[in-house]
């Protein structure tokens, strides 16, 4: 995988959270303020717009383009949490022109930690952290046991849709639908849904090109 | 041509243009006191920066005009951050205004307490801190509608922040340096406690959709301002049972000393005449007498909005000497304006 795996990967997020767009709005408005949905794209759109201005920024470099234009244009909880998600996965990669599937859930993993230490979120806060961090652990595992990629991606974006599902029951702890109390029990929480759309399109975006 | 949907009829010309637009008219109609900067989507105090005086700045999502771009001016903000509608701006934005009105006396964020409001003016601060500008930073979070504990978001800011911005303003003005006015808008958040009742959801201009529907004699207790549900829905009682449920949830919680003198705030919610918002302060007055507690100042009128939401809030803050001097010293804001 390489560079173009991340611009791939970032327009299959794009037209992924597009295609949802309302069912993530109708989503955080059952719990929260109804703009999740409008944010996601907004940010979306301007990382593909910058990385398709780039000029052959190895893959590291393009995840932290990506996370900076997020944290500059959607605003809201999402954009500071997925920004610095992206900007600490892509560190990981250093200048490295390519990467492989250890390196990939190695990017992932250090994402999730970023969210989870300025969200200070914890799994089963009913937050995104419930779909990404299920991702994570079975992308790691997966890979380890020697699977290859293509499987190893597709467990992961199961394991990120079914703590999705996950949430529904679950009372808020963390975020905006925290405010609800008892009320937010019930409803699938947004943030878990667009990250496990996230991981979707990053199994579809490395398994596309093999 | 206005902007119809099933569930929306507004003033629009494009929905994803609405808040440029709405800030493009503020500045317009106030020049005299503050400027629109496009390229940042930031108001500015017109004078700013004051060499010397400490500058406040405010911000948060769009939808709760006159928050807080119409209380930017004489004592009171120095500049305002506005986002998308009920979205948190962008730290850019934030940065922006910190450097448009450091006065070199260093520059206070009064930030309501949201997640996404939270976090982007952390990131803010943190790229001032870099450009050598000293910024404190006070989270509001006055709403005791929502339990507070280490497991949750916090409360959240809600009818406080207009207060203190005012307050805090006020300190400013008169030459307060950094430290003492951080520390007013903390003793202002520390006094004061707000909850808010709904008779309507409210429709974002992006989705054109109500956040909530409310069946017929019904109200949700314990809304913030992002049309979002209440902590529960209950029937409907008469305007004096409702405003019973307000006090009692202030006042238990506040617990001001017997005999305190208090500011009471009644803050319409966008949608609720001030016809109601006055008869809803005749009757909080009465009940804070009742209950021992002397409002000796008060503010009525829609001010912490939530777009078109049915709806009030009181915000109860204990007073002294010192806050009442500061609420009383002069202001010239689009919103408020006393004294000058």
């Amino acid at each position: 995988m390489d560079a173009a795996t991340i611009s791939s990967w970032m327009r299959e997020i794009d037209s992924s959270v597009r295609a949802e767009r309302d069912h993530l709005v109708q989503l955080d408005a059952a719990i929260g303020d109804g703009d999740h949905g409008t944010n996601m794209v907004r940010g979306f759109e301007a990382v593909v717009q910058a990385l398709g201005a780039d000029n052959g920024s190895p893959p590291g470099r393009l995840l932290i383009i990506a996370g900076r234009t997020l944290v500059s244009t959607v605003g809201g909880a999402s954009g500071p949490l997925w920004g610095s998600a992206l900007r600490s996965g892509g560190r990981v990669l250093g200048d490295q022109i390519t990467f492989d599937g250890a390196q990939l859930a190695e990017v992932l993993a250090a994402a999730l930690a970023s969210v989870k230490d300025l969200g200070t979120a914890s799994l089963g806060d009913k937050t995104m952290v419930d779909a990404f961090e299920p991702a994570v652990d079975t992308l790691r595992a997966r890979i380890a046991d020697g699977e290859p990629l293509a499987r190893a991606l597709d467990e992961a974006a199961r394991a990120a849709e079914a703590g999705m599902r996950a949430t529904i029951p679950l009372q808020a702890r963390k975020g905006r639908a925290s405010y609800l109390g008892e009320r937010s029990v019930g409803h699938q929480d947004p943030g878990a849904t667009s990250t496990a759309l996230i991981i979707r399109a990053l199994q579809r975006a490395a398994t596309s090109e093999s | 041509m206005a902007v119809e949907t099933n569930q929306m009829r507004k003033f629009l010309n494009d929905p994803a243009a609405v808040v440029k637009e709405s800030l493009k008219g503020l500045a317009a109609a106030h020049g005299d006191l503050l400027r629109y900067d496009v390229a940042n989507q930031i108001i500015v105090r017109k004078d700013s920066p004051k060499k010397g005086k400490v500058a406040l700045i405010s911000g948060g999502g769009s939808g709760h005009e006159p928050l807080h771009g119409g209380f930017v001016g004489l004592g009171m903000l120095d500049a305002a951050a506005p986002g998308e509608v009920f979205t948190s701006p962008v730290p850019g934005q934030m940065l922006a205004a910190t450097k448009a009105v450091d006065g070199g006396a260093g520059v206070v964020h009064i930030v309501k307490n949201y997640t996404g409001d939270v976090l982007n003016f952390k990131l803010a601060a943190e790229d001032a801190a870099d450009e050598g500008i000293k910024v404190t930073t006070v989270v509001i979070d006055d709403d005791v509608a929502v339990q507070d504990s280490l497991y949750t978001a916090g409360r959240r800011g809600v009818g406080a922040t207009v207060l203190a911005e005012k307050i805090a303003g006020a300190a400013a003005e008169g030459g307060a340096d950094l430290a003492k006015v951080t520390d007013t808008i903390k003793r202002v958040n520390a006094r004061a406690r707000s909850f808010g009742v709904a008779l309507s959801s409210c429709v974002p201009p992006a989705s054109g959709k109500a956040i909530f529907d409310l069946p017929e004699g019904q109200i949700e207790l314990g809304v913030g301002i992002h049309g979002e549900p209440g902590r529960r829905r209950a029937p409907l009682g008469s305007a004096s049972e409702v405003v019973d449920i307000m006090v009692e949830a202030v006042i238990s919680d506040l617990k001001p000393k017997h005999g305190s003198k208090v500011l009471a705030f009644v803050n319409g919610m966008g949608g609720t005449p001030l016809l109601e918002l006055y008869l809803i302060y005749g009757e909080v007055d009465e009940k804070l007498r009742k209950a021992g507690i002397e409002p000796v100042r008060n503010l009525v009128g829609s001010y912490i909005t939530s777009l078109e939401m049915a709806g009030a809030s009181l915000t109860v803050l204990e007073l002294d000497d010192d806050l009442i001097r500061l609420w009383d010293a002069p202001v010239h804001t689009a919103a408020l304006r006393w004294g000058v």
